[in-house]
């Protein structure tokens, strides 16, 4: 996608809109006073060299982040990689968010703007390398025009432009709106990976700063005058709607302003977030369940079960996995392993706040991760031209998959909210955390039935794989995050058969940090590691051996063995387990060493772990990446679970009773990355699939016990 | 009508005395540094420090603070509030940041009363501070180095 296409769009939003300064200008446009919301980036006036790189007189750069911050790096990546090709020097580098643009600022891997699936830096990196040293050029033109010298006797280094035989010497903010001027080069040359400055080394992050003092500011944050806090009571039941409602109780309450009925539920309306609290708490509400999913947990598991007889979706089909599992002379094995719903749950819940502007136009302010799709939304709801709406993108306080929604459901609950009170004030839409563990939108429950068969000289013949579970992706036919990490496992089995079943029921699904492979490593993983035990098999050398056709899986398992000293003597009362997985492209192994804890739970001492995610852009950020997502990920195979009670209603309502890991039940970490000069992959979600089956790989050669049900903990209370 | 100290000043409320200290930081002194997690004390995002101890904000009823003094992170300060900070942006211990105050704060509190706390004391005292994105070896790493620098 070339620079110069995207160009005049870019500039012509800009020009139409207050978000270059932020503050100032949002406030003058909307009706009431943006009292906070964060203008990141360089303050002042800005020459826009392209669509990401805009220079300020001072020659401070922003880079405009096309992807979210919640916590996984782009801010920090992206701007590296800008500076990089800029020739930039890394203390004069700023970043801010990207405005809402499906056309500029598309995820070249989606076809919208959109932050997910660990696409950040891998669709940016020829994007973003390409726009740094365009913008080099165009400093470089200015420059040699101004000092009439050749272009190609100009340097630059660490943010200085100079030419050495005129003895001129100037900062990028000198030339910054000459260069805005200049026509891009229609073709930029690219620096060899081996002169890289910035890229490959560890980078303090730049959002850092502010995360320590408490000046972050996330939308829960932004405050405006005259706001309204507004939250929605809703069911208890997943398609449960109004039958009725009594508002009296609420209404008396000091602070409240108003009651309306929205889609989703009951909105209340108040002053602040006390009174709307209570508002809430004092409504009685009918709710009519007729349409509602009333099964329990326990009975979609049944169901799941009894599905499995039907004829299902073919994902994989090599060889003959029936005649393999009925020869002569073999041993075979089977289990079921069955995963529970699991929710987001980010430190910061859902929220926004919307505001009207005095010539009817719209100002979001959220954690957006598919931005165009919330201006969508917003403008459909409140009867708006999609011209007419900005969304400005604030950090997020974590997401995990959750705010990353097409058709953007909760933005439909927000603009509900504002459109029902009228759009005069300002309104924070939020959710609790109750909302939150109660509102659906989960990593669905699947059921997995394996068979699998040895002959009798260890080797592993035949794989019969049956996964039973929600299409996330709402799809009839095969949908593909039902089956990744199985279909596609890189192990050399001769007779390996996939087949997906993908029931609907009324409970809404999504994406959970890893989709797909936060069920199938674990599946693929345990059951392998337990063939290999059979087999009487390493669990590393059994695997390298059905790993030959590869390398980068090998690479890591290598390397991880390699850190955690594979084979040598481990303390008494504990054992190591090993997985390794391909996610979004990158390679990772891991090594837990568990031993038998409080409870009678896993206690997990320590997790090395060994990363294949190409050219590594900020070793800094990938290992806080793989040590996150480790801890995520054990936290969630320990300890949670959403459960639907008898009648369908969520059994769970907060951190009480949906656990999350805690620092004493965090292993110590130790990452290795893989050095390669292949194309970079991402990270954010690559270090949890792993962590399950590692731990559980360990648990069994601790306790004889396989691993059948998750969370760990719902096992052993039973 | 209830007067307390916030970060020095001398700061009244008089709104309803039963509003959680939180969202009197938070909606009436609009200092946004203080965050919500899930209102009932399990997560410690709301954590500030009540006459010198941490305390969490979201279930402590604004009237129980007469005459108290309370410190949010906008107005932390002193030589481990100091040691804390510089150690966690060392090691870039944030990432979605949302936790971060809460963390810092119960931090803080556990070098004021034990400057050279073991693995176990961190255990306790960071019991009650939750974060989802799982920053709790950055965590531990910056308190022992933080602790390190006040010995030095």
């Amino acid at each position: 996608m070339g620079i110069e296409t995207i160009r005049p769009t870019r500039r012509g939003f800009l020009a139409g809109t207050g978000l270059v300064v932020g503050l100032t200008l949002v406030g003058r446009q909307a009706g009431a006073a943006l009292i906070k919301g964060v203008a990141e980036g360089a303050p002042g006036k800005q020459a826009d060299l392209n669509a990401f790189v805009r220079v300020a007189p001072d020659g401070l750069v922003t880079v405009l982040s096309k992807h979210l911050e919640m916590g996984q790096g782009p801010y920090t990546g992206l701007t590296t990689i800008v500076a990089e090709e800029l020739d930039a020097d890394w203390d004069q580098m700023r970043v801010a968010a990207a405005p809402a643009d499906d056309d500029v600022y598309k995820n070249l891997a989606f076809g919208l703007q959109g932050t997910g699936g660990s696409t950040s830096i891998a669709n940016s990196y020829d994007q973003l390398r390409k726009a740094g040293a365009t913008a080099r050029a165009m400093l470089v033109a200015a420059a040699a025009k101004e000092w009439d010298v050749a272009a190609g006797e100009i340097t630059v280094a660490r943010g200085r432009i100079r030419h050495e035989g005129k003895n001129k010497d100037a900062g990028f903010g000198e030339f910054a709106e000459k260069a805005a001027a200049m026509d891009p080069p229609s073709d930029v040359k690219l620096k060899d990976p081996k002169d890289f400055v910035l890229i490959g080394k560890d980078r303090h992050k730049l959002d850092t700063d502010e995360k320590t003092n408490g000046k972050a500011i996330f939308t829960l944050d932004v405050m405006a005058d005259d706001m309204l806090i507004a939250m929605v009571a809703h069911p208890d039941h997943f398609g449960a709607t109004v039958k009725g409602f009594d508002d009296g109780e609420a209404r008396r309450i000091k602070g409240v302003v108003d009651v309306k009925q929205v889609p989703q539920g009951i909105a209340v309306y108040a002053e602040n977030t006390f009174a709307a609290l209570k508002a809430r708490a004092a409504l009685k509400i009918d709710w009519d369940l007729s349409k509602a999913e009333t099964r329990s947990s326990q009975r979609i598991y049944d169901d799941y079960r009894a599905e499995m007889k039907a004829k299902g979706l073919e994902a994989a089909n090599n060889g003959d996995a029936d005649a393999a599992l009925s020869a002569e002379g073999i041993t075979t094995m089977d289990t079921e392993i069955v995963f529970p719903f699991l929710a987001h749950a980010p430190m910061e819940p859902l929220d926004a706040v919307l505001m009207m502007a005095d010539d009817g136009s719209i100002d979001c302010y959220n954690g957006s991760q598919f931005p165009g799709q919330d201006k969508a939304a917003i403008a459909e709801i409140c009867g708006v031209d999609p011209a007419k709406v900005r969304i400005n993108v604030q950090l997020a306080g974590g997401s995990f998959g959750r705010r990353a929604q097409f058709g953007s459901p909760y933005m439909r609950e927000a603009a509900a909210v504002f459109k029902a009170s009228g759009m005069k004030r300002p309104v924070k839409h939020m959710w609790t955390r109750e909302d939150d563990i109660r509102g659906g939108f989960y990593r669905p429950i699947y059921v997995h039935s394996i068979k699998g068969a040895i002959d009798k000289d260890g080797n592993v013949t035949a794989w019969d794989h049956t996964i039973v579970g929600q299409s996330i992706m709402k799809k009839d036919d095969l949908d593909e995050t039902t089956v990744e990490g199985t279909a596609d496992m890189p192990y050399k089995i001769p007779n390996l058969r996939v087949v997906a079943h993908q029931p609907s029921l009324g409970v809404p699904v999504l994406w959970w940090r890893s989709v797909g492979h936060t069920h199938t490593a674990f599946a693929v993983e345990t059951f392998l590691d337990r063939l290999l035990e059979r087999a009487k098999k390493d669990p590393v050398e059994g695997r390298l051996a059905l790993l030959q056709d590869s390398p980068r899986h090998v690479g890591v398992l290598k390397k991880v063995a390699e850190i955690a000293n594979w084979g040598s003597q481990v303390p008494d009362g504990r054992q190591r387990g090993v997985a390794v997985h391909k996610s979004f492209d990158t390679y990772v192994a891991e090594i837990a060493e568990v031993s038998i804890g409080d409870q009678g739970l896993p206690k997990v001492h320590k997790v090395w772990c060994a990363v294949d995610c190409g050219v590594a852009v900020n070793p800094n950020i990938i290992h806080a990446q793989m040590e996150g997502g480790i801890g995520y990920g054990l936290g969630a195979i320990l300890f949670d679970a959403i459960d639907l009670g008898e009648g369908g209603g969520v059994v769970q309502s907060n951190f009480n009773d949906y656990r999350s890991l805690r620092i004493s039940e965090m292993p110590e970490v130790e990452v290795a990355i893989v050095q390669s000069n292949e194309a970079p992959t991402g990270v954010g979600e690559p270090g949890v699939p792993p962590i399950g089956p590692a731990v559980a790989n360990a648990w069994r050669r601790l306790t004889g016990q396989p691993v059948q049900k998750l969370p760990l903990a719902s096992g052993l209370v039973a | 009508m209830v007067t307390f100290t916030l970060n020095g000043q001398d700061t009244t409320f008089d709104g309803d005395p039963d509003t959680p200290l939180l969202w009197v930081i938070r909606d009436a002194e609009r200092l946004t540094g203080t965050k919500y997690g899930c209102g009932i004390a399990q997560c410690g995002a709301c954590t500030v420090h009540v006459d010198g101890m941490t305390r969490r904000s979201c279930i402590t009823p604004v009237s129980t603070l007469d005459g108290s003094s309370v410190t949010t992170i906008e107005g932390l300060e002193g030589t481990e509030a100091e040691a804390v900070q510089a150690a966690w942006k060392a090691i870039d211990v944030p990432q979605c940041g949302y936790c971060q105050s809460g963390q810092i704060m119960s931090a803080v509190s556990l070098l004021q009363f034990t400057p050279n706390p073991t693995d176990e004391d961190i255990d306790g005292a960071m019991a009650g501070n939750i974060c989802r994105c799982a920053t709790y070896k950055r965590i531990r790493q910056a308190i022992h180095d933080a602790a390190k620098t006040l010995e030095g």
